[in-house]
């Protein structure tokens, strides 16, 4: 019954031609030997050299991933957290209002957000730098975080945890060696996550940081807005690259967790 | 009292950087402009205790929102971005439907594949894919330069800097949001529900139009949802994409505060925008409350 039609095949080609196209051409003019990005002048990769002699490109990169990985290391214990209690803690005094913050800021345009976290910022008298951006960036990412966590958390049985607590071990023990290995992947990808919109946020980051603390989204969009450039095309090539490696090969390895824990269950099973 | 801990940890955080910040907004809206640091009247001036505060309240009104509904500016970005919200929404199911719908009619081994295609660009910069369309789309571009030299058109046309390219970039952008949800209301379609309508005597066609497409409504409301919520607050594509002619209520908040630094009528424009987003919002909730009702 499942079949591909002609219809079928067509629009997959077109989809995807419509979703990869325009990164393809992307990377392929970063080579392009030109100033002029529209004119194709012969191969070359000194936009890479030019790149990597660029300090401003270079500082801004240094402090997008240190602000990328202290936010999303925040988020994934404050977003485990927050799905723990969601789906494990039961009724208490403001679930409702818990839950509602919790999926909010996942639907919240980014200008009211960073508007809000700066006037806030600026109410409490907070100098603006790396440790604002790491702030607002916690904040978003965590609910993200405890979405991911959360849908891993509420699939499997409470038994094995009351199991745990039953045999004597205290909560958190029972947290530590019976929950946190089961949701493991889950609290991953959701540190990735927290880490990649860490990386790719320009309005919330516009809103928070001061002067001393540029990132790279808005260094890209300050110089893009003057149209394009040859530089920008290269820094682009290597994001893309840097995301493709790190999707397959995080697909690759948690397929290979997938086929070692059906091993293991069945051996299980079996003794 | 461990059990408070652990829920006080996650809670308070979110009330002082989520909720809070909403309080601040509100509060701000109702102040006015001043060349001071920060620049908007009244603050509060705690030393001076209650009295202090009665005359901080006094001095609040709704002067901004008497300006957002007197100046023709503000109501024509807010219709603005509803129209190109909702038009780019039904583009993107346009488009979107169809790949979901052959990405399921795909072979077992084949669909983790398409699967990751659809996801990988959502991993991918939003900024760098925005800024892909300007390359392409541009009067010198690689669409009027292809385009020129197949000889389609004699004169580049003009693409970027109009409405066209922010609809492109939108539906470009947003188009994983649409495919996924739908893709997996369609995953789940029993196979013998079609084969069942076509013993009956329907068509291929019928049959997609009474069963199929009606079963994968949850999907397609998911999807319209994901892409029309942040759409309406878009920034980045219609400032990249859009040129001075597009008007989106994103836009004007950022220009409002950055360029003007009016913050308390950008606060004001925040708060509207707030308004608006709350009836989506609760129908895109009560929407996922069905679904995992009629899965449950």
């Amino acid at each position: 019954m499942r079949r591909l039609t002609w219809f079928n095949t067509t629009s997959l080609t077109l989809g995807f031609a419509f979703l990869y196209l325009p990164m393809v051409i992307l990377v392929i003019y970063s080579f392009n030997s030109s100033k002029l990005v529209t004119v194709w002048a012969g191969f070359s990769t000194k936009w890479y050299g030019e790149l990597m002699r660029n300090e401003a490109f270079l500082d801004a990169a240094w402090v997008t991933i240190k602000v990328a990985v202290l936010s999303s290391t925040f988020a994934t214990v404050l977003g485990t957290l927050a799905a723990y209690v969601l789906v494990r803690a039961g009724r208490f005094w403001g679930r409702t209002l818990f839950s509602g913050m919790i999926y909010a800021p996942l639907v919240m345009p980014e200008v009211i957000t960073g508007l809000s976290l700066l006037l806030l910022f600026i109410g409490i008298g907070l100098d603006r730098g790396v440790m604002t951006i790491v702030l607002a960036h916690t904040t978003f990412s965590m609910c993200y975080v405890s979405v991911v966590v959360s849908s891993r958390l509420a699939t499997f049985e409470m038994s094995l945890e009351e199991a745990a607590l039953d045999l004597g071990s205290t909560p958190f023990e029972a947290f530590r060696l019976v929950t946190l290995p089961i949701i493991a992947p889950a609290v991953i990808s959701g540190w990735l996550l927290a880490f990649t919109l860490s990386l790719d946020d320009l309005v919330i980051a516009s809103f928070t940081s001061g002067p001393s603390a540029t990132t790279l989204p808005i260094k890209i969009f300050s110089a893009v807005r003057l149209g394009v450039s040859p530089e920008i095309n290269a820094l682009s090539t290597i994001m893309i690259a840097i995301v493709t490696i790190g999707v397959i090969s995080a697909s690759l390895i948690s397929k290979r967790a997938a086929v070692r824990q059906r091993l293991e269950e069945q051996q299980a099973v079996r003794s | 009292m461990r059990r408070f801990a652990l829920i006080a940890i996650p809670y308070f955080w979110l009330l002082a950087l989520f909720l809070v910040p909403f309080a601040i907004v509100f509060k701000i809206s109702l102040s006015d402009i001043a060349l001071s640091i920060p620049p908007y009247l009244p603050q509060l001036e705690l030393a001076k205790g209650w009295e202090g505060f009665t005359k901080f309240l006094g001095a609040l009104d709704f002067e901004n929102f008497e300006f957002l509904m007197m100046d023709d500016l503000y109501y024509k970005a807010y219709l603005s971005s509803l129209k190109i919200a909702a038009i780019s929404t039904f583009l993107t199911l346009l488009i979107g439907y169809p790949i979901a719908y052959a990405m399921t009619r795909a072979s077992e081994e084949w669909r983790p594949t398409l699967l990751m295609l659809v996801i990988l660009p959502f991993w991918t910069s939003f900024l760098i894919r925005v800024y892909a369309w300007i390359g392409i789309l541009g009067q010198e571009g690689f669409l009027n330069q292809t385009l020129m030299f197949l000889g389609l058109t004699s004169d580049p046309l003009i693409i970027l800097n109009t409405p066209i390219a922010v609809y492109i970039g939108i539906v470009y952008t947003y188009l994983p949001f649409m495919v996924l949800p739908i893709y997996s209301a369609l995953e789940k379609l029993d196979d013998r529900l079609l084969e069942a309508a076509e013993d009956l005597g329907c068509s291929r066609i019928k049959a997609f139009w009474l069963v199929t497409f009606p079963l994968s409504r949850g999907g397609i409301i998911a999807g319209c949802f994901l892409v029309f919520i942040p759409t309406l607050g878009e920034f980045v594509i219609p400032s990249l994409l859009g040129g001075s002619n597009t008007l989106m209520i994103g836009k004007v908040l950022w220009d409002e505060f950055f360029s003007n630094r009016d913050w308390p009528l950008a606060s004001a424009v925040a708060v509207i925008l707030l308004l608006i987003l709350i009836i989506p919002i609760i129908l895109f909730q009560r929407n996922e409350q069905k679904q995992r009702e009629s899965e449950g």
